[in-house]
C-alpha cells in the first residue's frame, strides 16, 4: 500500500491505496464520493467522467496513485455554493437531461469540460464529444438539447415535447 | 396552454436534483459495516460436464473467507420460473432446473461455477484463479434449428429435447388460416430475424447481502425493478425465507429495460451466503459479467405470411418463429413470445384470420426474457415488414394499404384473443403525415440524390398491449403470479402525504408524475406529497415496473387509495362544517359546503384526522392513511405511426437517420415532457437495434460480444433530434386515469421504420431489395446493394 494525496473539490484528500487502484475507486471507496459512477470496464461508457487539473478524466482510467497532487472535481464539487444548481445542472433539469440518473454525472463533467473549450458549440459538435459518454435512457435528444441551452443558445426550435 | 402544476403539467423532475449532484443512492452505492465481496468464478465454455471442482488452493489464498460450489448449495431450490406456457397438444412446457451455481453441467459462456468470498473483491477475484475446473467440453448447441434435429446435443440431459415448447395460436383457427391462404389472391412471406440484443443500462446489476443473526432477518439490496417480486420468489422458491423475514431494496436503480425484473442466482447467492459467512456480502457486475449473465433479448427467426384478397384486403396472416430461450427459463421468458407477441399480431389491421406458430428452443447461450417491448416490437415488426413487402410486389404504396386496412371501430376483438377499447389509427397516421412532413420527402430525396446520397422513407405503425395485466386473465394463460399493483396513501397531521407504492422508478420519473396526480385530486401543491418506492419493508405488496404498467396499474391503485382518503376527509369535514356529507365538496385543497361561503382547509383536516378532540370518533376512526389495490380489467392499447427517413452512402453502404418522426397515442398524459422522453429513449434503442446492436455468438457458443467494443451501443452522434407528437389521444376506457403507458413504444415502433427506409433508399437506386436483416451495419447495406 501507498499513501496517494490530492486536493478534490477543493479539499484535502488522502488514503493508502494499491498500485492497481483506480481513481474512480479511489473517490468512491476510500473517499464516499460516489457520485462517480462505474458502467464499464473499457473505459467507453463515460459514467465516471472527472476533472484532473482542469482536463476531463475517465477515473476508470487512471491510477489513483497518478493523481497524486493533483487538483480532482467530481460532480459532488459543481453545485453552486449556496447547493443550488450550476448552469449545466439547471438546464439538464430544465430540458429533462436525465432519466434513470447514472450516467448523469460524467454527462454533466463532460459538457462543462466543453463548453470551457468550446462555448458556443454546434450541435454536432456537443453529439462529437460525447463519443465517450454513453446514455441508455434519453435517445440523447434531451442531453444535446441541454447542453446547447447551457451554452446560452436558444433551444427553442428544437422540438420540445 | 402549458400547465403549471398537476396532471398535464411538465412539472421538472423532484429526483434530478439528487442525481445532478452525485447524491443518488444507487446500490453499489451501499456499503455495510463488515462488508466482504463475492467474485463469480464464470465458465468461459458453453456446454461441458464438470468433473471436478478444486477449491483448495484458493482456500488458503490472502483474505479468502469462504469458497461455495454447488455442493454448497445442497437443499437450495431452483431459480425459478414465473410463467408456464401450454403448447398447442395441451403438454405444460418443459422446465430444466436452475441451481444458483451450476450443478454437474455448464450449459452457457458465463454460468457461474463457484463464488469466492474475500475481505476485498481483488482479493477474491486473485483467489478465484486459484481454482481448479476440470470440464469436459460438449458440443454445444447455438443455432435454433440445429437445436430441434434429433441428434442434436441436448441443453438439459433430463429433458426430451431441445424444444421448451410447440405453441400454436389461435389453434382453432388453423383451419380456417390455411383455407383463406389457399383463396387468397396474392401471398407475401418474409423470412426474417429480430437480432439477440443485449438491455444494457448503463447502472451493471449490483446486490448486497445482509443477515441479522440477532433477529434472523435478512436484507438484499439489490438493482430491481421490482423487489416485491424478488422477495416472493428468492424466499418462497430459492431460500426458504418467509416474507417477514426478509427484506428487499431496490434503492435508486440506474435503468432496466427489462432485463433487471428477473430474479437472479447473484442475489439468492448474497443472501445465502451472507448468512453462511455471518457478514454482509456484496457483488457488483463487471460490464463484462453483466454481458454474459443478465437475460438478453429478442432473438426470434420467423416466417411471416400475409394473404390479400383482389382488392388488397388483409384476409388471413400466419407466422413461424422460433424462440431462443438461451440454457434456461428466466423469470418470464416463457410468455415474451406467446402471451406478449402472438396476441399482437393483428397490429392496427381488419385481419380476420391469424395463426401464429412458435417453437421456444434451449441453446447453449445466456437465457433471453423480457427487453423494452418484449415480445410486442418482435410482433411489430414482422407485420410491418411484410406489409411493406406486400406494398412492394403489389405496386401499391406502403401507407394507403395500411390505411385501408386499418381498424375503425372500438372496442374492436382482435382474432388472437385481445379487446382493443380505443385507438384511432387515421387521426394517429394523419398527424404523423403532417409532422414528418411526408409531402416533402420527394424534395428532400432530390437534395440528397444532388450531393450523391440515396435516401429513403420508411413509415409504419404499431400497437402495444400494456398496463400488464388483468390476474384472473394471465392465471389462465400460465402465470404464476397475479399483476395487481398496490399503494398506501399515509397523510400527515399537517397535511402533507406520503405514497408508498408498489411501482418502482428507475429512471421514469414516478416521484414527480405520481405525485401530480394526487396534487390534482386534492388540489394541493406537489411539495406537499412524496412518492415512496422500492422497499418491501415500507411499501404494500407490488408487483414493480415493467410492460408500461406503472401509470396505468400503479398509477389506479394510487387513485384508487386517494379517492378513500377523499371520503374519509369529506366525513371529518362534514363534521368539523356541522353539515351533511353529500354537500360537501372538495376543490383546490378545501372542503366547503354546497352553495355557502362556509369551509375547512385540507390541513384542519388532517390535524383533525389526528388530534380528535373535535372528531365523529363514534363512526370513524381516527388518523387518515389508506390502502387500495388496483387489478386491471383488461390491457391498454397505445398505438402510433413512426416515420424514419435516412440517407445511405453508395460506396460505403453507412446509414444515416436523418429525420424521425413520432405520432403516438397514449391516451391521457401525466407529465408530456416525461413522456417524451420515454418516446425519445424508446426510439433510440430501437434505432440501435436496427443499425448498430447485436449479440453475437459463434458456432462453438463463445460470446463475441462482451464489452462495449464489441457491442455497438449508440452514441449520441448515431441519433438526430426526435419530432415526436403525443396530442392524439384516446383515453383508456377501463382505468381511472384513461392512460395506456408510454414506456416501450419507441423501441416497438422505429425498428421497421428504420429498415423500411433503408430498403426504400436502395429500391431508389434501382435495386431489387425487400428486406435487409438487422443490424443494417454498413456490410450488409453494401452487399445489399451489389
Amino acid at each position: 500500500m501507498t499513501q496517494v494525496s490530492m486536493t478534490v473539490n477543493g479539499k484535502q484528500a488522502s488514503g493508502d491505496v494499491e498500485g492497481r487502484t483506480l481513481l474512480v475507486q479511489f473517490l468512491r471507496d476510500a473517499q464516499g464520493l460516489t457520485g462517480s459512477h462505474v458502467g464499464c470496464d473499457t473505459s467507453q461508457c463515460g459514467a465516471c467522467v472527472v476533472h484532473v487539473d482542469g482536463q476531463a478524466v475517465k477515473a476508470c482510467t487512471m491510477l489513483a496513485l497518478e493523481a497524486e497532487g493533483a487538483q480532482v472535481s467530481t460532480i459532488e464539487g459543481q453545485a453552486n455554493a449556496d447547493g443550488s444548481l450550476n448552469v449545466i445542472q439547471q438546464a439538464f433539469q430544465d430540458h429533462h437531461g436525465l432519466q434513470c440518473g447514472f450516467c448523469t454525472p460524467g454527462m454533466v463533467m463532460s459538457a462543462a469540460a466543453l463548453l470551457k473549450d468550446n462555448p458556443k458549440p454546434t450541435e454536432a459538435d456537443v453529439r462529437d464529444y460525447l463519443e465517450g459518454n454513453i446514455c441508455r435512457c434519453t435517445g440523447y435528444h434531451n442531453i444535446v438539447k441541454a447542453i446547447l441551452a447551457a451554452s446560452g443558445q436558444d433551444v427553442s426550435a428544437i422540438a420540445a415535447e | 396552454m402549458p400547465k403549471d402544476g398537476g396532471i398535464g403539467a411538465s412539472s421538472k423532475r423532484r429526483e434530478d436534483i439528487r442525481f445532478l449532484t452525485g447524491e443518488g443512492n444507487y446500490t453499489d452505492d451501499i456499503n455495510l459495516r463488515g462488508q466482504a465481496y463475492v467474485f463469480f468464478l464464470r465458465s468461459d465454455i458453453a456446454h461441458g460436464t464438470i468433473n471436478s471442482i478444486d477449491t483448495s488452493a484458493a482456500e488458503g489464498m490472502p483474505g479468502v473467507v469462504k469458497v461455495f460450489t454447488a455442493a454448497d448449495f445442497e437443499g437450495v431450490g431452483s431459480i425459478p420460473c414465473g410463467w408456464q406456457v401450454t403448447d398447442k397438444h395441451g403438454e405444460v412446457m418443459q422446465e430444466p432446473a436452475h441451481p444458483v451455481l451450476a450443478s454437474g453441467k455448464v450449459r452457457h459462456v458465463g454460468e457461474p461455477m463457484a463464488a469466492v468470498v474475500a475481505e476485498t473483491l481483488e482479493q477474491a477475484r486473485d483467489a478465484a484463479e486459484a481454482i481448479e475446473v476440470d470440464i469436459s467440453e460438449l458440443p454445444a448447441v447455438v443455432d435454433m434449428k440445429n437445436a430441434l434435429k434429433p441428434d442434436a446435443p441436448k441443453v438439459h440431459d433430463d429433458l426430451k429435447s431441445n424444444l421448451c415448447y410447440d405453441w400454436g395460436f389461435v389453434e382453432e383457427n388453423k383451419a380456417a388460416v390455411e383455407d383463406a391462404f389457399q383463396k387468397a389472391a396474392h401471398v407475401t412471406t418474409l423470412e426474417l430475424r429480430n437480432n439477440r440484443l443485449v438491455a444494457n443500462p448503463m447502472e451493471p446489476r449490483v446486490a448486497v447481502g445482509d443477515f441479522a443473526r440477532g433477529t434472523g432477518d435478512h436484507t438484499l439490496y439489490t438493482t430491481s425493478q421490482n423487489p416485491h417480486v424478488i422477495r416472493l420468489l428468492m424466499g418462497a422458491f430459492v431460500l426458504g425465507i418467509p416474507e417477514h423475514k426478509l427484506r428487499v431494496v431496490a434503492p435508486d436503480v440506474g435503468g432496466g429495460f427489462g432485463t433487471k425484473i428477473f430474479h437472479y442466482q447473484e442475489e439468492a447467492f448474497v443472501t445465502f451466503a451472507a448468512k453462511a459467512c455471518n457478514r454482509p456480502i456484496k457483488w457488483t457486475s463487471s460490464r463484462t459479467e453483466a454481458f454474459m449473465s443478465d437475460a438478453h433479448g429478442r432473438d426470434h427467426v420467423t416466417t411471416i405470411q400475409l394473404a390479400l384478397d383482389a382488392e388488397n384486403n388483409f384476409t388471413a396472416l400466419r407466422t413461424d418463429t422460433h424462440a431462443n430461450m438461451g440454457a434456461y427459463l428466466s423469470t418470464f421468458a416463457p410468455s415474451v413470445p406467446t402471451w406478449l407477441h402472438g396476441t399482437l399480431m393483428a397490429g392496427n389491421y381488419r385481419t380476420p384470420l391469424i395463426y401464429v406458430n412458435v417453437k421456444a428452443v434451449f441453446t447453449n447461450t445466456v437465457p433471453v426474457d423480457a427487453y423494452r417491448g418484449a415480445g410486442r416490437p418482435e410482433a411489430t415488426f414482422q407485420l410491418e415488414r411484410v406489409i411493406d413487402k406486400a406494398a412492394i410486389e403489389l405496386g401499391v404504396d406502403a401507407v394507403a394499404l395500411r390505411r385501408q386496412n386499418f381498424i375503425t371501430e372500438f372496442p374492436y376483438a382482435t382474432p388472437v384473443a385481445v379487446e382493443y377499447d380505443t385507438g384511432d389509427y387515421v387521426a394517429t397516421m394523419d398527424k404523423l403525415t403532417e409532422i414528418a412532413d411526408l409531402a416533402g420527402f420527394d424534395a428532400r430525396r432530390k437534395e440528397s440524390e444532388a450531393r450523391g446520397k440515396l435516401r429513403g422513407l420508411g413509415v409504419n405503425c404499431y400497437i402495444e398491449a400494456c398496463g400488464i395485466a388483468p390476474s384472473k386473465l394471465v392465471g389462465q394463460l400460465g402465470a404464476r403470479a397475479g399483476l395487481f399493483e398496490s399503494a398506501t396513501v399515509r397523510v400527515n397531521a399537517t397535511g402533507g402525504l406520503v405514497v408508498m407504492t408498489g411501482s418502482h422508478s428507475h429512471g421514469q420519473g414516478h416521484e414527480t408524475s405520481f405525485a401530480q396526480v394526487v396534487a390534482s385530486m386534492i388540489g394541493i401543491d406537489e411539495n406537499m406529497i412524496e412518492i415512496v418506492h422500492g422497499d418491501t419493508a415500507n411499501t404494500p405488496m407490488g408487483m414493480g415496473t415493467y410492460g408500461s404498467r406503472s401509470i396505468a396499474v400503479g398509477g389506479s391503485a394510487m387513485v384508487r387509495a386517494t379517492e378513500k382518503i377523499i371520503a374519509k376527509a369529506k366525513k371529518i369535514a362534514s363534521h368539523l362544517l356541522e353539515a351533511s356529507e353529500s354537500d360537501i365538496e372538495l376543490k383546490d385543497g378545501a372542503f366547503s359546503v354546497a352553495g355557502t361561503d362556509k369551509s375547512v382547509a385540507w390541513g384542519d383536516v388532517t390535524l383533525a384526522a389526528y388530534v380528535p378532540h373535535n372528531y365523529p370518533l363514534d363512526d370513524i376512526e381516527p388518523g387518515l392513511e389508506e390502502t387500495a389495490f388496483y387489478d386491471p380489467s383488461n390491457f391498454t392499447y397505445p398505438s402510433g405511426a413512426y416515420a424514419c427517413e435516412v440517407e445511405v452512402d453508395r460506396d460505403t453502404g453507412q446509414v444515416t437517420i436523418e429525420r424521425f418522426a413520432a405520432a403516438d397515442d397514449f391516451g391521457n398524459i401525466i407529465n408530456p415532457m416525461i413522456v417524451s422522453g420515454q418516446v425519445h429513449g424508446g426510439i433510440a434503442q430501437g434505432i440501435g437495434q436496427a443499425l448498430l446492436e447485436n449479440c453475437a455468438y459463434d458456432e462453438n457458443g463463445q460470446l463475441l460480444s462482451a464489452s462495449y467494443m464489441d457491442y455497438a451501443m449508440p452514441r449520441a452522434y448515431d441519433m438526430p433530434f426526435f419530432n415526436v407528437d403525443h396530442s392524439c389521444q384516446t383515453p383508456c376506457t377501463h382505468n381511472p386515469l384513461g392512460v395506456k403507458g408510454c414506456g416501450e413504444a419507441g423501441a416497438i415502433g422505429s425498428p421497421p421504420a428504420v429498415v423500411g427506409a433503408v430498403v426504400d433508399a436502395l429500391r431508389s437506386a434501382g435495386k431489387d431489395v425487400t428486406h435487409i436483416d438487422m443490424p443494417l451495419s454498413p456490410s450488409r447495406v453494401w452487399a445489399a446493394m451489389q
